[in-house]
């Protein structure tokens, strides 16, 4: 184009429908046109038929009150809380089991994909194991091992299974203690975030120190012994200002502590271990690709091992593992929608599954429930594209 | 399990509210139940004495037989049915969009589901409240005891908000364990997952029965809530709206008459002038409704009257024994009522 656009024009102007350029532009109005007026007719259509069929639209039930209860909510909420608060309560379960997913799956996939490739014979057939096995099964199988053959096993509340009588694990879920913060906790926080702070502007500082003088600190040390160091002494220093409080078998139920329900471990366990094993196999590949060559010249250049990988194999492997593991992690979220199998209270089974048929209004909430899964997907991919962006190989 | 086929019936049936012209709204649904040849009957997923498939795998309960009395009406056919098994959250979407012609599966009369669902309830076939299953060895008797307790419920029901009004009205805490099917529901009751599974009482004692060990469970007194459950239909088609309601009428009309399945054929000669009205043999009330005239006798010889498809499936001749209480007709202190043919 920029070559030919220098070119002196000749002879008459060609007509516009002849110009590719004006012709492009046209076709992608027309285009524009065409499912603007394909949306229109479908939004005037729905209304129609709805209207038609004496059913209530609109989104004013958001504002009225709910009326039946959710078991695992990470805000206050009642039966006397609204639709509207349904909806978050649902879609912050969601993301509660979807993020803690993404964590444990990471952790697992690089682990387990990492061992694939090691030298001892053992390792490298376990890793191959588990990574034949759980990518085979399907995830709703998993789902349902988990919780009807291995959490609906456990003993009943009063015969729980204990570890040092303040961890219980029974049919009805896992009861942890409860850090109960006192006054003069908020101290730790913030030497945690002073730490923080002062972590980061001293592996600033080192870096610029290293590049203009060649001379550097063990900066990552020093920063790993502040974020730890600060807080802990703090701790110490107040008094340890925490007490725990230990679930307790009283009524029906433990009380006190925190309860995990027997469906968030089932899905989360599932979601996360079917998904590492995919992960896995990502970094296999993506180490794989990086010609031995690379690693052999690092090493012709007398670079330390850890060096070797820190800037040799890891940003080259990393090009080729995010993309893929940015689909994993869509997948993960998307997945986790299989919680209303085993009645985990999450965005589909307590807003798609529950508000929709008290309220009746499916085009609404079937709407707004694909509406968050799509902006979370596009935000996930959006921060995978920035930080592929950031830490993969920058070519020159 | 029904777990795929929940998400798809909900897909395609907002799909079709979406898609579908807007003429289809108010068509005849008797041109298109005799044009398809069967009646679309949505109906639970499996809820004995209700709903549920037989050892032949032949669909049988009070709800089904409803569906059959509507098909013997219109097709003289009682067989002429095609079961749409619906789970709680499904059923509205499913009729709604089409999918079904009449949702017959214990479903409550509300004010919310009757005005701004699109939908009609075409009259009561069940009188029914809601109730509490226990596992008998926790020694409780009353619900009043069962603050702090985990109670399994269906996803989707009245059930819901009683239980929360319930427990709030009365300052108690409890923790909802909520399912999609009735399987699961009573499957998380058995494993202990809850201490409590809470229902229509007449579903209880339905699923009581299918626990491995039934004697185990019992149901405690109370009943915290009205359940009238009834036939289903959308709104805007009077005519289909009239034949499903005169159907179940037919049934409690022939109650009271003393016309039954067995006996219908010497009745069609009696003398009396209501008996004579109802199996068509002086006027036609079927007419009015797109029917023939034997309508009602269909019903009754191939379906039954109402006592006998109570006795049947849900009273002292099947496994639930349910007395009649107040579903007992009017004329023995119940609260069945029909108006009368004429
Ligand atoms: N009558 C209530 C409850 C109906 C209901 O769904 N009950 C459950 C009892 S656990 C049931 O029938 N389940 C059978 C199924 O899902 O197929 C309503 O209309 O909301």
């Amino acid at each position: 184009m920029s070559a030919r656009s220098k070119l002196p024009a000749q002879g008459p102007k060609p007509p516009f429908w002849r110009d590719p350029a004006k012709r492009a532009l046209a076709f992608q109005l027309v285009l524009v046109a065409a499912v603007a007026a394909f949306l229109l007719t479908i939004i005037g259509n729905t209304q129609d038929n709805l209207a038609a069929r004496g059913i209530t639209t609109g989104f004013g039930f958001l504002t009225n009150t709910s009326g039946f209860g959710i078991v695992q909510s990470l805000i206050d909420y009642s039966s006397q809380s609204t639709y509207g608060r349904t909806f978050v309560v649902g879609l912050l379960n969601t993301l509660l089991v979807s993020g803690l997913g993404v964590l444990a799956a990471t952790i697992i996939g690089f682990t387990v994909g990492i061992a694939r490739l090691s030298p001892n014979w053992l390792i490298a057939r376990l890793a191959n194991g588990y990574i034949e096995i759980f990518r085979n099964i399907p995830l709703l199988l998993q789902i349902f091992f988990w919780y009807f053959a291995v959490l609906r096993a456990m003993p009943s509340a009063r015969e729980s299974l204990s570890l040092g009588e303040v961890i219980f694990l029974n049919v009805r879920g896992l009861y942890l203690p409860q850090p109960m913060f006192e006054s003069g906790f908020g101290l730790i926080p913030l030497a945690l975030a002073i730490a923080i702070v002062a972590s980061i502007a001293l592996l600033i500082w080192n870096k610029r120190r290293h590049e203009a003088t060649g001379q550097r600190l063990p900066a990552g040390w020093i920063a790993l012994a502040l974020i730890v160091g600060l807080p802990l002494g703090v701790l110490v220093v107040t008094g340890v200002p925490v007490t725990w409080d230990i679930p307790e078998l009283g009524g029906f139920n433990f009380r006190g502590g925190i309860t995990v329900i027997p469906e968030f471990l089932a899905l989360w366990l599932a979601l996360s271990i079917y998904t590492a094993s995919f992960i896995a196999e990502i970094v296999r590949s993506g180490i794989q690709a990086i010609s031995h060559g690379q690693t052999e010249a690092a090493q012709a250049l007398s670079l330390p091992q850890g060096l070797v990988l820190r800037l040799v194999v890891v940003p080259q492997a990393l090009r080729v593992i995010i993309p893929p593991l940015t689909s994993q992690y869509l997948n993960l979220i998307k997945n986790s929608s299989l919680a209303t199998a085993i009645g985990y209270p999450d965005l589909v089974s307590v807003f798609a599954g529950t508000t929709l048929n008290q309220t009746g209004q499916a085009i609404e909430v079937i709407a707004m429930t694909m509406a968050v899964y799509l902006t979370i997907s596009l935000l996930v991919s959006m921060f995978m594209n920035w930080f592929n962006a950031r830490v993969a190989l920058v070519e020159r | 399990m029904s777990y795929k086929n929940n998400k798809l019936v909900m897909l395609t049936s907002v799909a079709a509210l979406v898609l579908g012209a807007t003429s289809t709204a108010q068509a005849a649904t008797l041109d298109d139940v005799k044009q398809r040849g069967v009646v679309q009957c949505g109906v639970s997923d499996g809820l004995p004495g209700f709903s549920a498939p037989n050892d032949q795998g032949e669909w049988q309960g009070i709800d089904v037989d409803v569906c059959r009395a509507v098909a013997a009406a219109v097709f003289g056919d009682s067989e002429a049915v095609r079961y749409v098994p619906l789970n709680a959250v499904e059923r509205f979407t499913a009729l709604q969009s089409g999918e079904v012609d009449v949702l017959s599966r214990n479903t409550t009369w509300t004010t919310t589901r009757d005005t701004t669902l699109g939908l009609n309830f075409a009259g009561v076939t069940f009188y029914d409240g809601q109730g509490f299953l226990i596992s008998s060895d926790l020694g409780i008797s009353s619900v009043q005891e069962l603050d702090g307790a985990a109670i399994c419920i269906q996803a989707g029901t009245t059930t819901e908000l009683n239980v929360a009004d319930y427990f709030r009205a009365h300052e108690m805490q409890f923790d909802p364990i909520v399912f999609d099917t009735s399987e699961q529901t009573v499957g998380g009751f058995e494993a202990g997952r809850c201490d409590v599974l809470t229902s229509d009482t007449s579903q209880l004692a339905a699923l009581r029965i299918q626990l491995s060990d039934p004697s185990g469970a019992m149901i405690l007194p109370e009943v915290i809530s009205k359940e009238p459950l009834g036939p289903v239909v959308r709104q805007g088609d009077d005519q289909w709206f009239n034949i499903v309601k005169w159907s179940l009428f037919a049934m409690l009309n022939a109650e009271e008459l003393g016309i039954s399945s067995e006996n219908v054929d010497e009745m069609t000669n009696s003398e009396n002038p209501n008996i004579a009205r109802l199996l068509g043999q002086d006027g036609n009330y079927g007419e009015g409704m797109g029917l023939s005239a034997d309508w009602a006798y269909n019903i009754i010889s191939q379906v039954g009257n109402y006592a006998e498809i109570y006795d049947r499936n849900v009273g002292l001749n099947s496994p639930l024994e349910i007395e009649r209480g107040v579903n007992a007709l009017w004329t023995e202190g119940g609260l069945q009522y029909a108006p009368p043919v004429r």
